[in-house]
């Protein structure tokens, strides 16, 4: 049994599976319910000057026939009175003190009002403060959220202030509705922020009903942009995720947030730098019960690997994300389809020869439907192999091209050597 | 007539017995099925269609929700894609070529999505009719003879094309044995009707009760029209050729499918312990119906033995799943009764060497004899050829099989006038193969006539290949 307990800026977790700050940690009897079926943290949804929701407020993506690919929400910071979360937030700090306890703050942009608050919040026995600064609506239209982080001076000044009389380690959320979180992860750090997390959700419109042209969610026939997670953002936020944490001039701990819904997608996290993970969506589509197999599956995980704690692998995809600049472009692979596993749908054909390289030829004389691979016009795409609908029947197998590896920035500077040096690769008809 | 009949069911008896064999999707389940659909390139199960439907085509419509253009790809390339999607030996036909059985996987349930959005089609006839319009009246005339699937094909295209089509037939309703002949669960008598709906909508004229050569001589109808589709389908059921054929209590198989589906079910009598002689499809049909009417034991009776009974696997399966009990290597020597059938004399076979049609003849074994007591004898040996029909009334040349002799790729008969298509030339097949036939003799009618090569959905088979990937091939040679 691994050790999976983990320690993010001084708060300590018994593994890195947290609840991030939405719905499902709105109040203390959830979150300790969630604790019971072994949620290692949770980040408590805003607390903040109380506020007014509108109705109908989530609203799906679905990708044929699997449900909630993403998911979008109108919904604002919590709704509930300050002293009832404060009350929660002691009472759930006091059994369950293992667990870690990060309080989200968003709270208007006033030096004094931010000291008051944070005061408060340090007295509650909480582990952590996360600054809300993505929230991409609602909030940001009253100079909140994401109004905030979008300014790194902005998330400079207001982190600045926090860190003033917080008692507690400060994590930074970030939005990724800007150019570059990367900025705003220096600006937090700059203002001495212990942490950063991210990513926040993503600005989006849902959809428009076809019959009233109303956007989705509805709100008696109109909507607003609202904030967009789950595992269609993953990519976009292990993007960002390891940005950040390539960054030298950031160099604090990362919260990974953004799609994860297994103990895979947790473990993707973490390898490009995250040290715990924050889970919402997948939460609210399946229930807290989801970590039974996350902390199952990371600790099986680990033990094969062989890792025995999370600091063991924590990073460790970092020094292979590049620029494009220095990939290898004597790299050669091509595709080859097993006839044994070929189902002859032929998808790898038309995907190819609408869609990509026309590297792909049907095997029209002898009636067979397994393609066949023109193999000096195969550029290693990987397309063929994923439009195959069979796990391993169509494999990208490397090519030695017996030259040696050559990056593109390596080219220039051998060009500026030797001006009639062999370009790498090879040209494309 | 029958002296022991099965005794009467209840309404729900009734009703769960005769219910819809294979119930519609609903419209989530549909969907989820629909978007299963790997959309294979020149699809197998596209190829597999005798009608060429591009089926990858009209479920990717369902995915999307766009149920009327799914259901215009159907009709576009069989115009009883509501029938076929009920009848279909799929297993043996597109869903037996889903690549998906090759990865030991379910085929995608191509009949039953094919029937969900044709279904709507007609569901919602009033938004859907402007869909087909008759073509512009091109003067020429067509009559076609039958009105069951090959013809209602042949009229739908040809009135598309601008044709005036009458379809003449013998029985009170069209349809043929889309209407009359298909066990109640698969397809009711008023569902065929639907199809037939959308060809009258055509303007295509239906003479029903109306014999040719008694009620409109042959030659009448050969002067009044440019071309003749032949749709005349097959003969009643083959006789036993035994004794005591003619004692009340022996039916023949399509008259009682017929009965079945036209009265209500309580009026149709039922012996308690049933016969059926034959094992081929319809040989199911009247087996299983009379189990599920109430008779209380049915035995099919077949000379030859499991492995060369003609019926389908999974009517074989309907067929044991309602207890229907199989004696194979089982030959009818004589019916047993005076008044009413009591009994049929058998005698055990074995299995000889070929015969001409290549399956092993069966002989009787000496001294076998065996009764097998019974109170229903229901014949269903196969349809009898039409060749004096065709022979004498229509004078066309018929084969020693006494089907219709035609061109291949025409269907044009030995009188240049007469295309023919279906069962009579056939011998007895699906409703698609008709279908197929019928949009064939659609098309070489009007080459004849017009001289145009016009392009029907799903005419040809590498239709879709030679559309798409040549033209692929041709832009990046």
């Amino acid at each position: 049994m691994a050790d999976l307990s983990i320690n993010i800026a001084g708060i300590k977790s018994p593994n890195p599976f947290w609840l991030a700050s939405a719905p499902p940690t709105n109040s203390g009897g959830q979150i300790q319910r969630a604790f019971d079926l072994g949620w290692g943290g949770a980040v408590w949804k805003t607390l903040g000057e109380r506020i007014i929701n509108v109705n109908s407020r989530f609203w799906a993506n679905d990708y044929g026939p699997t449900r909630m690919m993403g998911l979008n929400n109108i919904e604002l910071i919590t709704a509930r009175p300050w002293e009832t979360n404060i009350r929660e937030i002691v009472e759930t700090k006091k059994k369950y003190p293992k667990n870690a306890v990060v309080v989200s703050m968003m709270i208007e942009s006033k030096r004094e009002a931010w000291h008051e608050a944070v005061k408060e919040v340090n007295q509650t026995g909480c582990d952590g403060i996360e600054l809300n600064f993505g929230c991409p609506h609602g909030m940001s239209e009253r100079g909140m959220g994401a109004a905030v982080g979008q300014v790194p001076e902005y998330t400079k000044m207001i982190t600045e202030w926090v860190k003033e009389v917080a008692t507690v380690p400060v994590l930074v959320k970030l939005t990724p509705n800007v150019t570059n979180p990367a900025l705003v992860g220096r600006a937090a750090r700059a203002a001495g922020a212990d942490g950063i997390s991210l990513i926040n959700t993503i600005n989006s419109i849902m959809g428009i009903n076809l019959d009233t042209f109303a956007p989705n969610p509805n709100v008696d026939g109109k909507g607003s942009h609202g904030g967009y997670c789950g595992p269609a953002v993953k990519p976009i936020a292990l993007n960002m995720v390891s940005a950040c944490a390539c960054d030298p001039e950031i160099g604090i701990p990362i919260s990974g947030i953004g799609g994860v819904a297994t103990w895979q997608d947790a473990v993707e996290f973490m390898l490009v730098g995250s040290t715990s993970v924050q889970v919402c969506t997948a939460v609210m589509h399946y229930g807290y019960r989801i970590v039974e197999d996350m902390i199952d599956g990371l600790n099986n995980w680990m033990d094969e690997k062989g890792y025995a704690r999370c600091t063991d692998f924590i990073g460790k995809a970092l020094p292979n994300i590049k620029d494009w600049g220095d990939l290898n472009l004597n790299y050669r692979i091509i595709a080859k389809i097993d006839p044994e596993l070929c189902i002859g749908c032929e998808l790898c054909h038309v995907a190819a020869w609408d869609g990509s390289h026309q590297c792909i030829d049907l095997a029209s004389s002898n009636g067979s439907r397994v393609p066949i691979v023109n193999e000096p016009e195969c550029v290693g795409c990987n397309l063929c192999m994923l439009v195959c609908p069979v796990d391993g029947c169509i494999t990208m197998v490397k090519k030695d091209t017996g030259k040696k590896p050559m990056s593109w920035r390596q080219y220039q500077a051998e060009l500026g050597k030797n001006p009639k040096c062999e370009p790498p690769g090879y040209i494309e008809h | 007539m029958i002296k022991n009949l099965a005794p009467k069911l209840s309404n729900a008896e009734y009703e769960k017995n005769f219910a819809d064999i294979n119930p519609p999707f609903l419209p989530h389940n549909a969907k989820m099925e629909a978007n299963r659909c790997l959309f294979c390139f020149d699809a197998p199960c596209t190829r597999a269609c005798p009608t060429h439907i591009d089926i990858p085509a009209f479920i990717k419509k369902i995915a999307s929700g766009n149920l009327r253009g799914s259901a215009k790809d159907i009709l576009d390339a069989n115009i009883l894609g509501l029938s076929c999607a009920r009848v279909c030996p799929v297993d043996s036909l597109c869903e037996g070529a889903c690549v998906y059985n090759e990865r030991e996987a379910e085929p995608i349930e191509i009949g039953r999505l094919q029937r969900f959005s044709v279904d709507w089609f007609h569901e919602n006839w009033e938004q859907n009719k402007h869909l087909y319009k008759p073509g512009k009246s091109n003067g020429k005339k067509v009559a076609c003879i039958g009105s069951g699937p090959a013809s209602l094909a042949a009229a739908f295209n040809l009135a598309k094309l601008g044709y005036a089509v009458t379809i003449y037939d013998k029985n009170e309703k069209p349809g043929g044995l889309n209407t009359y002949g298909i066990a109640r669960y698969k397809m009711t008598a008023e569902e065929a009707l639907t199809e037939v709906k959308l060809v009258e909508h055509m303007g295509v004229k239906f003479k029903q009760k109306c014999e040719i050569g008694k009620t409109i001589p042959v030659a009448k109808l050969t002067k009044d029209n440019d071309a003749i589709f032949v749709g005349i389908g097959l003969g009643q059921t083959e006789d036993l050729n035994i004794p005591g054929e003619n004692i009340p209590g022996v039916v023949d198989a399509l008259t009682f499918i017929d009965e079945l589906k036209a009265k209500p079910l309580r009026q149709v009598k039922v012996g308690r312990r049933v016969a059926v002689i034959g094992a081929g499809n319809t040989s199911v049909d009247a087996a299983t119906q009379a189990k599920r009417l109430g008779a209380e034991m049915v035995m099919v009776l077949y000379r030859r033995g499991e492995s060369e009974m003609p019926a389908y696997e999974y009517e074989y399966e309907i067929a044991k799943k309602d207890g229907c009990v199989y004696y194979f290597l089982t030959a009818p020597k004589r019916v047993i009764g005076k008044k009413h059938v009591t009994g049929i004399e058998c005698v055990r076979m074995k299995l000889g060497k070929p015969d001409a049609s290549g399956r092993p003849s069966p002989e009787p074994v000496r001294g076998s004899e065996f009764v097998l007591e019974c109170d229903m004898v229901i014949k269903s040996l196969g349809q009898r050829k039409r060749r004096e029909f065709i022979e004498k009334k229509l004078g066309l040349k018929a084969d020693k099989r006494g089907r219709i002799v035609v061109n291949e790729t025409t269907l044009q008969t030995s009188n240049p006038k007469f295309y023919a298509g279906g069962d009579c030339v056939l011998g007895g097949k699906e409703v698609v193969n008709a279908v197929a036939h019928g949009k064939r003799a659609a098309w070489a009618i009007h080459k004849k006539l017009t001289g145009e090569d016009v392009n029907l959905e799903g005419l040809w088979k590498d239709e879709k290949l030679r559309r798409v990937a040549s033209k692929a091939a041709y832009q990046y040679a």
